[in-house]
């Protein structure tokens, strides 16, 4: 009896976490402007109007921006930071790691707010850029993570061999380090993207004119009859995400059958 | 003008010294070992041969060019790792093949040279195997092959046998001397092997505590150590204090208490022994014998090894029983044993 009990707790946990989602792509294709049941028939005016939305299409468009920079750029400064943290024995490495990790347990609000006043104080507009720049703070701790797991799994050696065979430092991270690493950077650069296309508080707070598709959207909850749209464009965003996730977790698994460690 | 010249190497890591003051030749197109138990510096010693450490002082010389001021992707050497470090993304030709790239040789040529290195290392038709599909014998020749391909000046060989198993090392060990004689470049090996280390090398240098202890032939290591550290890590040695009573031209005369004075040849002795000087008197267990009379004792233990079997005999005003190594012992209870004079060694005590 107790194990039909956590069963049905199982199944009410997973349709309190799923169905509200899948009501978004139901009523995106729902014929009226009123989110209600029942539905009134089949429709994709909503998306069609989508389409032809200049404005939201500018949003998507200043997101995939950010989102592209702040991957790149994260990965990046994860990639470097990783491997010094791994690679050799610093000084202060620990509380430097746990600086970086530091704005993941800031609440958003509060660093939105100091990156608002800092930007003010420092006389430099709000933009995109000072988007990304937001975004760098929390997306680097997680391009660490995952690529500081990555690192640690890597036969120093290999780096040595590589160097011993005639090769410098630089030849050595495109020949052995990079294809070795490759797994863990696009994982990072995955998680990092989706990170920053979802974000809202911060680019709320630093993007100025320049609205990002998630404060578009925000923006569009005041007319209830572009509803339906935000809910297609909800839709797109989320078959896109799940899209995106399954692709890491094929990339992670790719990586994971190689053994890392120098064979 | 040796090949390979280290001078006055020291090498300390927080402060500890690893190596302290080696000084080392070995000649073009030697088989030489390190020889030491772990932690006596000797890998310290090749990683600073290969430019992955640098030392504190001292000149590494190869081929009369000081290395100094060399990085190690620009050495004359190259290295099997102990831990083979096979490029697990590359295939057996391409991680032979790696350090290759910039030779720029031609597609034909290319593989004819890996094809041909394949067939040194016998390893045939394996070239397409992927990394993680290897035995440890195999990753072990590619590990060779891909070092021996770039036709190093000194091959290094860190502990290259030590993970595989007893009868695959044995056959390696055969192989590699052989591929060692065929392509005549000098090989330096570091090992913990004893056995390893004697029956590959010309010449064996053994390390302790950062410091090398003897260099020598293995013959010459085993049967004339030139101290007790040296007697004790290669093969099993009895040792029994003495003091010198007369030194000769010909013959040394020791006072060596529960052996009585015994007179041994003066090429036994170690140099630098004078008159009235405390030394060990030492023995191979295999030169002690059983015989009719001599210094008595009782068989402790027996252990039978095949070939020859392996005895402890306890002895009075001694605590340490005798080894000796035998084929048969004469009976069990009291035994006599004879100690061969021309098998005594007299080394200087460790003070």
């Amino acid at each position: 009896m107790k194990n039909r009990g956590l069963l049905f707790y199982a199944f009410a946990y997973l349709a309190f976490l799923y169905l509200p989602v899948l009501v978004l792509p139901v009523f995106s294709f729902n014929n009226s402007e009123f989110i209600a049941f029942p539905l009134s028939g089949f429709t994709t005016r909503w998306y069609a109007a989508l389409a032809s939305d200049g404005a939201m299409q500018h949003a998507l468009g200043n997101s995939l921006k950010v989102g592209i920079v702040t991957a790149l750029l994260s990965t990046i400064l994860g990639l470097s930071a990783a491997r010094a943290v791994t690679r050799y024995r610093l000084r202060g490495a620990g509380a430097a790691l746990g600086f970086i990790s530091l704005p993941l347990f800031i609440p958003d609000i509060v660093l939105g707010l100091s990156l608002l006043l800092l930007l003010g104080a420092a006389g430099l507009p709000l933009s995109l850029a000072a988007v990304v720049l937001g975004h760098l703070l929390v997306c680097v701790p997680f391009a660490l993570t995952v690529l500081i797991a990555r690192f640690e799994g890597f036969d120093r050696n290999l780096d040595e061999a590589s160097a011993d065979l005639g090769e410098d430092g630089w030849m050595t991270f495109w020949r052995v380090t990079f294809p070795l690493m490759l797994p863990g950077i696009v994982a990072s650069l995955l998680l990092t993207f989706i990170t920053s296309f979802d974000e809202f508080l911060l680019a709320y707070f630093l993007s100025g004119t320049e609205a990002t598709l998630p404060v578009y959207i925000w923006g569009q909850l005041r007319f209830p009859e572009r509803l339906p749209m935000v809910l297609a464009l909800g839709a797109i965003i989320l078959g896109a995400s799940v899209g995106l996730v399954i692709l890491a977790e094929y990339v992670r698994n790719l990586g994971a059958r190689k053994p890392m460690v120098g064979a | 003008m040796s090949f390979l010249s280290l001078s006055g190497i020291r090498k300390s890591f927080g402060g500890l010294a690893v190596v302290n003051d080696v000084s080392l030749e070995v000649a073009r197109g030697e088989f030489f070992a390190l020889l030491g138990p772990s932690g006596c510096g000797k890998t310290t010693l090749l990683r600073m041969i290969a430019g992955f450490e640098t030392q504190d002082n001292g000149t590494i010389t190869i081929d009369g060019e000081a290395m100094n001021a060399v990085p190690p992707h620009q050495r004359p050497t190259n290295m099997v790792f102990q831990s083979y470090a096979i490029f697990p993304h590359l295939n057996v030709f391409d991680n032979i093949a790696y350090g290759l790239r910039k030779r720029k040789l031609p597609r034909d040529a290319l593989r004819a040279k890996v094809e041909a290195m394949l067939a040194t290392v016998r390893l045939e038709g394996l070239g397409g195997r992927a990394a993680d599909q290897l035995s440890g014998g195999q990753r072990q020749r590619v590990a060779l092959a891909r070092a021996l391909i770039r036709e190093p000046k000194l091959l290094l060989l860190d502990e290259p046998l030590g993970a595989l198993d007893k009868r695959l090392r044995e056959a390696m060990q055969l192989e590699l001397r052989a591929i060692q004689r065929q392509i005549g470049i000098t090989f330096l090996l570091v090992t913990h092997d004893q056995e390893e280390a004697l029956s590959l090398s010309d010449r064996v240098a053994v390390m302790e505590s950062g410091r090398i202890l003897q260099v020598a032939a293995p013959r010459t290591l085993y049967e004339r150590p030139n101290c007790r550290q040296v007697a004790d890590f290669i093969g099993e040695m009895n040792f029994f204090h003495a003091t010198v009573r007369q030194i000769t031209d010909a013959e040394v005369t020791v006072n060596a208490g529960i052996l009585g004075i015994v007179t041994f040849p003066r090429a036994n002795l170690a140099p630098g022994i004078t008159v009235d000087q405390h030394i060990l008197l030492a023995i191979r267990p295999e030169h002690v014998r059983f015989a009719d009379s001599g210094v008595a004792g009782e068989i402790a233990d027996a252990t039978f090894l095949g070939a020859r079997s392996h005895f402890h005999v306890r002895v009075a005003g001694r605590t340490e029983p005798v080894a000796v190594s035998g084929h048969a012992a004469p009976s069990r209870g009291t035994v006599h044993l004879a100690f061969p004079p021309d098998r005594l060694i007299g080394l200087p005590t460790d003070d």
